[in-house]
């Protein structure tokens, strides 16, 4: 059989082009759609039916809401920095949409002029590059807290970067772990390593995963962290002076943060677009050669893609997206939002050492996992996710145990005895 | 008796849980999330059933020769309280008393329902009607015509016989 060979020239120039423009397209449509499932999804849980009535279902609704806000009136505080002002929501909007040029969104496709890669680009420096944009869209909100010169958005804005910036450090040290695992910084080598390891990393890296989700929900300023746009304290925080689409530009990057933070889940530990219990779909590129795997003599098996194939894997792909997004809205929708000096002792008390802890864990089982000559595969697999389980139940326990999150009740030497006084009441007349 | 104040009983440390009562409020809405049984009324597909007592629009009944039944004795326009009536009597070559003007403005009214309470010959009516939306805000004084043309039922009284209407 003849090898496949990976598109070149003219055509990689011209699907690259044709990638681009879809996965936008893609995106934009989702996080349009991701608004309407918002209060929909919303109005279920508090037995309500939700906006149902542009089109059918409400299906219509994005475009109404985004007709609305293109025809309303564009506000420019009087006080407030013009420049940045116009700026913020710019440098809001771009990194959470650039993020997703690096997410694998299904298996490689066949054409006559080569196999594509359904990747905009697979950088080699993939995991950094997601890192890198999402610590910039800080950037914006606290710009646009600032410029507006109102001080509740600046509190907004001052609370963003403090809880983005505590977040994030916990969320590169849980990525670190896959890393170790699959040996790889880019996406499209994450995923392959998980099709080979015969189980997500979910399981073997359970711990991490917990940790990634916890913080990518406070990367994306979501419910129960959503402090700097909390309503009830801030109006609505960082983007209370905006309006018109400089406001729906906010929204759209919020969306689109949750959109790619799903991606990333879903690819980190869930496969990506593998689907599972079945290798068919399997194909990453080895030494030049399109492969699905190796034999268990060490050479490699061929890939077969077929365009049938890569509508399946992208099939895969978007339900696990859409499942962390219908988490995201879940979870919005039922916890109530943490205090401001439990989100940050969350991060650096909690997340921070358990990470540290996590990778030193994990590093010491792969050193001797290697040194026991133990196979890449699925025993492999296994024995990661029994010292992950015993670490994650050790979490779960500690966590549920009154120390981490706690109303009033965890500690004992802040309360104060209630006495409670028996007032007695004249005596109503005639009783 | 006496007021008493109950004190909620705090959870003692070592049983608080973020982890578990976070999962079951979880289990809670995904619960509501799945439950067909939705309270949001569908209105103008889905009407209210309002109640035999539910002060509306008016209406003013017609004899069976289309004829208004008010005989113009004034007693609508005197006792409204919003002073929202404007009656012009006149009588005809049998003596015969009926109104020449009779304009009833739907924004000062107050439907109270005292006017069908007064009327000696249940004329004028207040009706289990709510929907009358206009475009111009002169639309809203009701004549004569416009009275006699509304085809909604008309109030129950209440009965101080029956005070609850059963």
């Amino acid at each position: 059989m003849e090898s496949l060979q990976p598109i070149s020239g003219t055509w990689a120039g011209i699907a690259t082009w044709l990638k681009v423009m879809g996965i936008f397209t893609l995106v934009m449509i989702l996080v349009a759609y991701m608004t309407l499932a918002e209060r929909r999804v919303s109005a279920f849980i508090q037995d309500r039916r939700g906006p149902n009535r542009v089109g059918p279902f409400g299906l219509l609704q994005p475009i109404a809401d985004g007709i609305k806000n293109i025809l309303k009136e564009e506000t420019l505080p009087a006080t407030a920095s013009r420049m940045f002002f116009v700026l913020a929501p710019m440098m809001v909007l771009v990194p959470s949409l650039v993020t997703f040029a690096v997410i694998p969104i299904a298996a490689p496709l066949p054409t006559s002029a080569g196999v594509v890669d359904m990747i905009i680009a697979d950088l080699p420096i993939g995991i950094l590059y997601v890192l890198a944009f999402s610590s910039l869209a800080v950037y914006g909100v606290v710009l646009g807290g600032w410029s507006s010169n109102n001080k509740y958005a600046f509190l907004g804005g001052l609370r963003a970067s403090a809880q983005m910036v505590s977040y994030e450090v916990a969320l590169g040290l849980s990525i670190i772990t896959v890393l170790m695992v699959a040996g790889n910084v880019t996406l499209t080598e994450v995923v392959a390593q998980q099709q080979q390891l015969g189980v997500w990393f979910a399981l073997p890296l359970s711990l991490a995963f917990i940790l990634f989700v916890v913080s990518a929900f406070a990367e994306t300023n979501r419910l129960p962290f959503d402090m700097p746009e909390a309503e009830s304290e801030l109006v609505t925080g960082y983007h209370t002076e905006y309006s018109s689409m400089k406001f729906s530009a906010f929204m759209i990057s919020e969306y689109g943060h949750m959109v790619t933070a799903s991606a990333l889940m879903a690819t980190l530990f869930l496969g990506g677009w593998d689907i599972p219990f079945w290798n068919g779909d399997d194909a990453f590129w080895h030494q030049g050669q399109l492969i699905s795997g190796f034999a268990a003599d060490g050479s490699v098996i061929l890939a077969e893609p077929t365009w049938w194939k890569t509508l399946l894997t992208f099939g895969a792909f978007a339900v696990k997206t859409g499942f962390f997004l219908l988490v995201y809205i879940w979870v919005r929708w039922s916890l109530p939002r943490f205090r401001y000096d439990q989100v940050m002792s969350l991060g650096w008390k909690v997340m921070l050492p358990t990470a540290l802890a996590y990778i030193m864990v994990i590093a010491g089982t792969i050193l001797f996992l290697d040194e026991i000559g133990m196979a890449w595969g699925f025993g492999y697999g296994m024995a990661l996710t029994a010292v992950s389980a015993v670490g994650t139940a050790g979490f779960i326990y500690f966590l549920d145990r009154g120390r981490t999150i706690t109303g009033a009740a965890a500690h004992p030497g802040q309360r104060r005895e209630i006495k409670v006084k028996h007032v007695s009441q004249p005596t109503a007349a005639g009783e | 008796m006496a007021i008493s104040v109950r004190v909620m009983e705090r959870p003692e440390p070592e049983t608080t849980s973020y982890l578990r009562a976070a999962l079951s409020g979880m289990a809670l809405t995904f619960k509501h999330l799945v439950n067909p049984n939705k309270v949001t009324q569908q209105y103008p597909e889905e009407q209210t059933d309002l109640s035999p007592r539910w002060r509306g629009t008016h209406r003013m009944e017609v004899h069976a020769d289309g004829r208004p039944k008010c005989v113009a004795c004034g007693l609508c326009p005197t006792v409204c309280p919003a002073n929202c009536i404007r009656l012009v009597g006149g009588e005809d070559d049998q003596g015969n008393r009926y109104p020449i003007v009779y304009e009833i403005d739907e924004f000062r009214c107050i439907f109270c329902g005292m006017c069908q309470e007064v009327c000696p010959v249940e004329a004028i009516h207040v009706g289990q009607h709510f929907e009358n939306a206009e475009y111009t805000r002169d639309r809203f004084v009701y004549d004569l015509d416009r009275l006699m043309e509304q085809e909604h039922p008309v109030t129950l009284l209440w009965d101080p016989a029956d005070p609850r209407s059963e």
